[in-house]
């Protein structure tokens, strides 16, 4: 029922449709909707006319001046006195305020491109009617156009208003912000900015940022291996444990380990920090067990980097191995037991099994959504962001700490006292680059399981 | 030597052993926020395991503190989770329905085009939605709203992924019987999707409870707290204020204590369709 249609030739060129239509065909092809009002398709004619005069009104009005500007990004770079001839004194020029130039020139092409692709639509719509009448087919009326929204083109109205609101709030920011990498908007250039091509990845990969990003990138990559690695290991090892035979009450214990991880993370993470300070509840317990001799500073402003690391993970191990342990539950209780069966009559001791049939089969299921959660460990903001900050700081970084991942650093370009808001953008693509190429990689590997 | 039992027996108590250790140590840290929540303290330091005095001053200090309008964050909160919970649950079953039930040319350029935006990291759109709602007068709590239910035509998966567990049949049933796509939509897809809907309205209604790095970029700029949100409230009533902070961070604490609960048990109960989804997410790669 759903296979793709064969891709057909077209009934007819649009080279013959203008030529051999008459006026009302050839008008459509100016005039969005003129076709569809001469075959009384009102609703639709009406609205494909009126979007065509809107974009006029608005290309006139604003958009021409705005696509104009964000060729340049605003032509007054520094705040400068200039004397009017006109007026005969002299005037202060402020600058030209680039972030809102840029913000509406990106706007501009959204809508340039929206208007193509309606008049394409258009111009589609224009030959189905003109093959309509040259085949003397039945034309849709008015109604049954309208009706087919709530059938056969029923995804046209569910989807309109999302699309639209993918568009405002994911499309036009992720542009805006990756048209920002290619400028020179930082400190120095904090109102008036110009493009300045590839510059800002330069400072990012071999500039004054290079000694911070790659230091920063290995630790990103480390941390999402240890920190995915170690909550997948331990999880399963816990869910094999709460699912070993006898264990009673089974859903209550597992609820007991999920609690921590339904705590709202601003809470349970700013006050692990708080707990784990080097004057707080865990290192006075300790102190007064006898266990140290003097407070480990564990995540402190002048915290040892491994150790603050090594926390960092531990920590993570706390809130993220209860989800692993739910979800490897779920795959434990479908596994096959015929396997497992015939190693134990074999003579398998428990750890063999585990090491050699359940452990590789929960690997083979969970391999796909391992990946996704490297990535999202890659992209793991509230974890360093609330527990330590980025602390313990490092003097050879230029805005990061020694437990800051890339996209915390990227946080604190753009809202710390560094303020270089090109570099990171380009921390961004970058970002979208490394999680792309381990998509990519995720994909291949799932295609590959489902042919083997 | 030993019997079999015998052996099964310390078997199964060392791993009770095991179990409730582990407990322990997991909820040692959260029964010490709750303890600490009820502890009489002024400093602004919690350094004790074990309250030295009891109190419940804290909760009543956090519901009256004119400083730090907790009810005004709770407020707020509610009306935005509301709104954006009824708006957002239609986007994103809209979204993952036509996804999964409907077939149209733009579907597959759509899925490839989702899976693209999602690998940018959310704070670069983040940062250029602070620039874009400043530039539009925006920076309040309907433009935060608008940024919830705006990331709602992506998270379209766990839903889509639900749809696709429904068999195809039953809509093609109805079609035979004369429904067109609407009418099957809402008399046969909506109705065996309510526990869908439930999770999906449930996901959107926490989250602005727990958000408190969006919140903070898109409210911070107005400076009066009455119009914060519960989790920028508390953020910032730890961070910014350091002064206020070392005096009321025993209040900060038990306002954690107020808003964790309901999320928990939501949580808690949710748990079975958290799974679901990342198994399901996991299938498809």
């Amino acid at each position: 029922m759903f296979k793709r249609k064969n891709k057909r030739k077209p009934a007819a060129t649009y080279r013959e449709v203008f030529t051999k239509g008459d006026w009302a065909t050839k008008l459509s092809f100016v005039v969005m909707g003129a076709s569809q009002l001469k075959h009384k398709q009102w609703a639709k004619g009406l609205a494909f006319l009126l979007i065509e005069v809107g974009f006029f009104v608005w290309l006139i009005h604003t958009g021409i001046s705005e696509l104009s500007l964000f060729t340049s990004l605003g032509p007054i770079k520094a705040k400068k006195v200039v004397f009017d001839n006109a007026q005969g004194i002299y005037i202060t020029k402020l600058p030209s305020n680039s972030v809102v130039i840029l913000l509406f020139g990106v706007l501009a092409l959204i809508i340039l491109a929206a208007l193509i692709g309606l008049y394409i639509f258009n111009l589609r719509s224009t030959r189905n009617l003109y093959v309509a009448d040259r085949d003397h087919e039945t034309i849709e009326t008015n109604k049954q156009e309208l009706k087919s929204l709530f059938d056969t083109r029923l995804h046209a109205t569910l989807m309109t208003i999302p699309i639209i609101l993918i568009v405002a709030f994911t499309v036009l920011p992720t542009m805006y912000m990756i048209s920002m990498a290619f400028t020179n908007y930082n400190r120095e250039h904090a109102i008036a900015f110009s493009w300045t091509g590839f510059q800002a990845f330069g400072q990012v990969l071999s500039g004054d940022l290079a000694g911070t990003f790659f230091p920063v990138l290995g630790w990103t990559l480390l941390w999402a291996v240890m920190a995915t690695a170690t909550t997948f290991f331990f999880g399963v090892l816990l869910a094999m444990l709460i699912e070993s035979k006898g264990i009673r009450f089974k859903g209550f214990w597992r609820t007991l380990f999920i609690i921590v991880y339904a705590v709202p993370q601003f809470v349970s993470l700013l006050l692990m920090a708080q707990f784990l300070d080097l004057q707080g509840p865990l290192n006075n317990l300790l102190l007064s067990w006898g266990w140290i001799d003097h407070a480990i500073n564990f995540i402190g402003a002048s915290a040892n980097p491994w150790v603050a690391r090594a926390t960092v993970i531990v920590v993570n191990m706390w809130i993220g191995i209860p989800v692993s342990m739910l979800v490897s539950t779920a795959i434990i209780q479908n596994l096959p037991q015929d396997q497992i069966e015939a190693a134990r009559m074999d003579g398998a001791g428990p750890l063999q099994v585990f090491r050699h049939i359940t452990f590789p089969q929960i690997l083979f299921v969970m391999a796909p959504s391992l990946i996704q959660q490297f990535i999202g460990n890659i992209n793991n903001f509230n974890v360093i962001y609330l527990l330590t900050g980025g602390y313990p700081m490092n003097n050879n970084y230029n805005g990061a700490g020694d437990t800051d991942l890339l996209v915390t650093w990227l946080y604190n370009l753009t809202f710390g006292q560094l303020q270089r808001y090109n570099a990171s953008a380009v921390l961004g693509i970058l970002i979208f680059i490394i999680s792309a190429v381990f998509s990519l990689l995720a994909y291949r590997r799932t295609n590959a399981f489902k042919e083997g | 030597m030993k019997s079999y039992h015998e052996r099964q027996r310390v078997s199964l108590i060392s791993r009770y052993v095991l179990l409730i250790f582990l407990a322990l140590v997991w909820l040692f840290p959260i029964v010490w926020i709750v303890l600490a929540s009820f502890s009489y303290n002024d400093t602004g330091f919690i350094s004790t395991i074990w309250p030295e005095q009891f109190t419940i001053q804290n909760y009543v200090g956090i519901l009256t503190n004119s400083q730090f309008p907790f009810l005004y964050w709770i407020r707020n909160t509610l009306v935005v989770s509301l709104v954006s919970m009824v708006l957002s649950t239609f986007v994103t079953i809209s979204v993952a329905y036509s996804l999964s039930r409907l077939r149209f040319k733009f579907r597959k350029p759509f899925l490839q085009i989702a899976l693209v935006l999602g690998m940018f990291p959310g704070f670069m759109s983040m940062i250029a939605l602070y620039y874009i709602l400043k530039s539009f007068n925006m920076l309040n709590l309907a433009g935060l709203t608008m940024v919830y239910i705006g990331g709602a035509g992506l998270g379209f998966y766990i839903a889509k992924g639900f749809f696709d567990t429904i068999p195809i049949a039953i809509d093609e049933a109805a079609v035979m019987d004369g429904a067109t796509k609407w009418q099957s939509f809402i008399h046969v897809g909506l109705p065996l999707s309510r526990p869908m809907i439930v999770y999906t309205a449930l996901t959107t209604f926490m989250a602005p409870w727990v958000d408190f790095i969006f919140s903070g970029i898109i409210l911070s700029s107005s400076g009066n707290p009455k119009d914060y949100t519960i989790a920028y409230g508390l953020y910032n009533m730890l961070h910014s204020a350091k002064g206020a902070s070392t005096t009321y961070f025993a209040q900060f604490i038990a306002g954690c204590v107020i808003i964790a609960i309901p999320i928990t048990i939501i949580f808690v109960i949710m748990q079975k369709f958290y799974v679901n989804g990342i198994t399901q997410g996991a299938d498809k790669g």
